[in-house]
């Protein structure tokens, strides 16, 4: 047993005035300085990160996978500030980056004053749209958390929708509405004709648009929304309206997720129904919780996970959804940190030293595990290509080797390798969870 | 007026359709006090495994064995789903429903493909009941409404007047004190759960031949069912029962009198634009009543939430 105490990280049996660790006397602007630098450093190398990507992957393909990306981020965050730090669900938020878009499309359609200014500050109208319309909704939807606003959400969600396919004149009908983005004043000459200039627009606002809601969350209203999350009663004796900061986050919250759509705009020249309808609401939603809604960077990890799988399966795969959906429940089910909090959770192990211990453990549990998770997609995709292949199309494609999806020998492999693959998984499981329990408690290894 | 009655009965059809699935879903949500998002991919799952056994066994195998298949998957996302999420709070459990929902959906989608299943109503019921002035009313329409009547009548018998009613209102309300008196509440959660994705089902078989078995059934009837319940007030069986019954009404009256906005406004002493077409509002000034009948209940329950929060007949929301 260790002499700390492991829930408050204090020696044991110290008292509250034995417990200050840092000497008083010593100037502390050093340390302030250092943990400014320390807070800074996540957003400076992300910064270089999106400056130096395109370096990296110059293909356009590549270019337009991480502009997708990098707008969903931006989405996703939004949907956070509602979701993570205020605890209101919302079925329908993609209406209000849509209607951000789609008040961008407008714009870009009235030469006039479009030519008049430049592309980059498009994105803030979008954003205006978008908290206008939050605020209306929000008008009475904020009145209470919970089912309530899910309810509302989705209702809304819904009717507009619905109403995209009646009011023609704003959301352009079936075929949506479309623009040019090169009509815009010329931005220090540049006329966003390339792939890449987009990118670098949108890797500033992404950049601008995340650093604006971090520092949201930690104004006071910011604040207040976790409070109200967390006990509305409690945070309304305190003398905050619980009203009024659900209706500042919800309006917040409008106003990025407009600045996604005006992005989107810019960045696919179109806007339809698809981009406020309830699946596009469902899909942030999978993203953001996926990512993990407890802490700010949970989102950027779903946007990014979610994106690339989306992508790279969609190609592979013709299940890709199911396997989205098998994802998506199972973090529910097991993580609902999500994989930020997965990624948190380690946190404890490396700030003792015995990170290291977790690696032999994880190595032996989850590469067992994921080739048998592999191995039941495969038998997967061969019970579809059985049910649903063309007549006389036996042959099919599964991890680079091809084979006849009539014969028993595939499905006895794929079966044996699931079966193997996850009982060593299972059987390694209990020492995982002690290597698990040693990596978090303090003290030298017994 | 005949095309009044014909029209009162498609509604009740509708109405009827619709209390089956939200009977459950209410019932659910007291039990837990969440909305089960995944309710109608039940609906769909039980035409989905009548059509198959149809194929095999005919019709009636299938309204009887389709809907306890149906009901032991819901007790089993019950038991070894939703009572695992259910201590990360109320938010993670709506989000696992509606995982479910589209997992289903996927699901659906893997096992039987993506076009619409020839399901189709049975010989013996596929003749004209009557006709009213030319209107002729399937005898299957007919079956339809003695179905859920039955099923409504029989529910309201179980728990107003049983044993295991009795226990079940207890246990929806006061579970720690049921469970206190030696009942297993869990159990009683897990049967509750059953049986309302089981009329689900019910729901399902019933409505597969007319309205279409495909992968995009539970999404279509899906939010309607929650409209359904919010308005009528969650938790109420009288409340889902009136919910569904207008609803049904509203939608069929609204789709079949083509009644346009332009002589709404018109009759109001508003003058229709010199230039329609230019016009901002040329699309708000077309508008006819079928077009906007899906939305109808949509912008009923933004109005119910927002002037009356629970619902028509719920009680004082906590």
């Amino acid at each position: 047993m260790s002499n700390f105490d492991p829930n408050t990280d204090m020696p044991r049996g110290a008292r509250p005035e034995e417990q200050i660790t840092t000497d008083p006397s010593k100037p502390s602007e050093r340390m302030q300085f250092r943990l400014m630098l320390f807070n800074l450093a996540p957003w400076i190398i992300a910064s270089l990160v999106l400056l130096l990507l395109p370096a990296v992957f110059t293909n356009n393909s590549t270019i337009t996978l991480m502009n997708q990306m990098m707008i969903t981020i931006v989405f996703a965050l939004a949907y956070n500030m509602l979701l993570g730090q205020g605890g209101m669900l919302s079925f329908g938020h993609a209406v209000y980056a849509g209607v951000g878009g789609f008040a961008c499309m407008h714009i870009m359609n009235t030469s006039d004053f479009f030519s008049s200014i430049p592309l980059v500050i498009l994105p803030f109208f979008g954003g205006l749209f978008g908290m206008g319309l939050a605020m209306i909704v929000g008008s009475f939807s904020t009145r209470s958390a919970g089912t309530v606003f899910a309810m509302i959400s989705l209702g809304v969600g819904e009717l507009i929708a619905a109403s995209s396919v009646i009011i023609v004149a704003f959301f352009g009908g079936e075929g949506g509405v479309s623009g040019n983005r090169t009509d815009a004043l010329p931005f220090f000459g540049n006329e966003f004709l390339q792939q890449i200039n987009v990118y670098y627009l949108i890797a500033v606002w992404t950049i601008i648009s995340a650093a604006l809601m971090f520092l949201w969350s930690r104004t006071p209203v910011g604040r207040m929304a976790n409070a109200v999350r967390d006990n509305p009663e409690r945070a309304e004796f305190l003398g905050y309206s619980a009203r009024w900061v659900r209706f500042y986050s919800f309006v917040a919250s409008g106003f990025f997720a407009g600045v996604s759509g005006g992005l989107f705009a810019i960045n696919y020249e179109i806007l339809t129904e698809e981009n406020l309808n309830t699946a596009s609401s469902g899909v942030i939603l999978l993203v953001t919780f996926l990512g993990g809604v407890g802490f700010f960077f949970g989102p950027i990890i779903g946007a990014v996970v979610f994106t690339l799988v989306q992508t790279v399966l969609s190609l592979q795969t013709e299940l890709w959804a199911f396997y989205a959906g098998s994802l998506f429940l199972a973090t529910v089910m097991f993580f609902p940190g999500g994989l930020a909090g997965l990624i948190m959770m380690h946190v404890p192990a490396f700030k003792l030293g015995k990170s290291k211990l977790l690696i032999i453990p994880y190595l032996k549990t989850l590469v067992p595990a994921a080739i048998g998770i592999l191995a039941v997609c495969a038998l997967v995709e061969m019970t579809f290509h059985y049910r649903h292949a063309a007549t006389g199309d036996h042959e099919m494609t599964l991890f680079w080797t091809t084979f006849d999806s009539h014969t028993v020998l595939p499905w006895l492999v794929a079966a044996a390798i699931a079966a193997v693959g996850l009982g060593i998984a299972r059987a390694t499981a209990p020492s995982l969870k002690e290597a698990w329990n040693e990596a978090n408690t303090r003290g030298a290894a017994s | 007026m005949d095309l009044i009655l014909v029209n009162l009965i498609d509604g009740l059809v509708t109405g009827l359709l619709l209390f089956m699935l939200s009977a459950g879903l209410t019932l659910i949500f007291s039990m837990m006090g969440v909305l089960n998002f995944a309710h109608a991919s039940f609906y769909m799952l039980g035409a989905y495994f009548a059509y198959s056994i149809s194929l095999a066994l005919g019709f009636w195998m299938g309204l009887l064995v389709a809907p306890l298949i149906v009901g032991l998957a819901g007790a089993a996302v019950e038991r070894y789903g939703l009572r695992r999420v259910h201590q990360y709070g109320h938010v993670p459990e709506l989000i696992f429903t509606f995982g479910l929902a589209l997992l289903i959906e996927e699901l659906v989608q893997f096992v039987w493909g993506k076009n619409q299943m020839a399901y189709s109503v049975p010989d013996v019921l596929n003749f004209t009941a009557f006709a009213i002035s030319g209107n002729s009313i399937p005898a299957y329409k007919i079956f339809m409404i003695f179905i859920s009547v039955g099923i409504f009548i029989g529910l309201l018998y179980v728990l107003t007047k049983t044993r295991v009613g009795m226990i079940i209102q207890a246990a929806l309300s006061y579970p720690r004190t049921v469970e206190a008196l030696g009942h297993n509440v869990p159990l009683i959660f897990m049967g509750v759960f059953g049986v309302g994705t089981a009329l689900a089902g019910v729901a399902g078989v019933i409505a597969g031949p007319v309205l279409g078995t495909f992968p995009g059934m539970a999404f279509v009837l899906g939010s309607i069912v929650f409209v359904t319940i919010v308005i009528g007030g969650l938790g109420s069986l009288w409340g889902a029962l009136f919910a569904s019954l207008l609803i049904g009404w509203m939608t069929t009256f609204a789709k079949a009198y083509n009644i346009e906005m332009s002589n709404i406004l018109n009759g109001l002493g508003i003058a229709t634009p010199e230039n329609l077409d230019e016009s901002l509002f040329r699309d708000f000034w077309s508008l006819t009543s079928p077009q906007i009948a899906d939305i109808l209940p949509y912008i009923l329950m933004v109005l119910i939430l927002i002037f009356r929060p629970a619902g028509l007949f719920g009680k004082r929301s906590s």
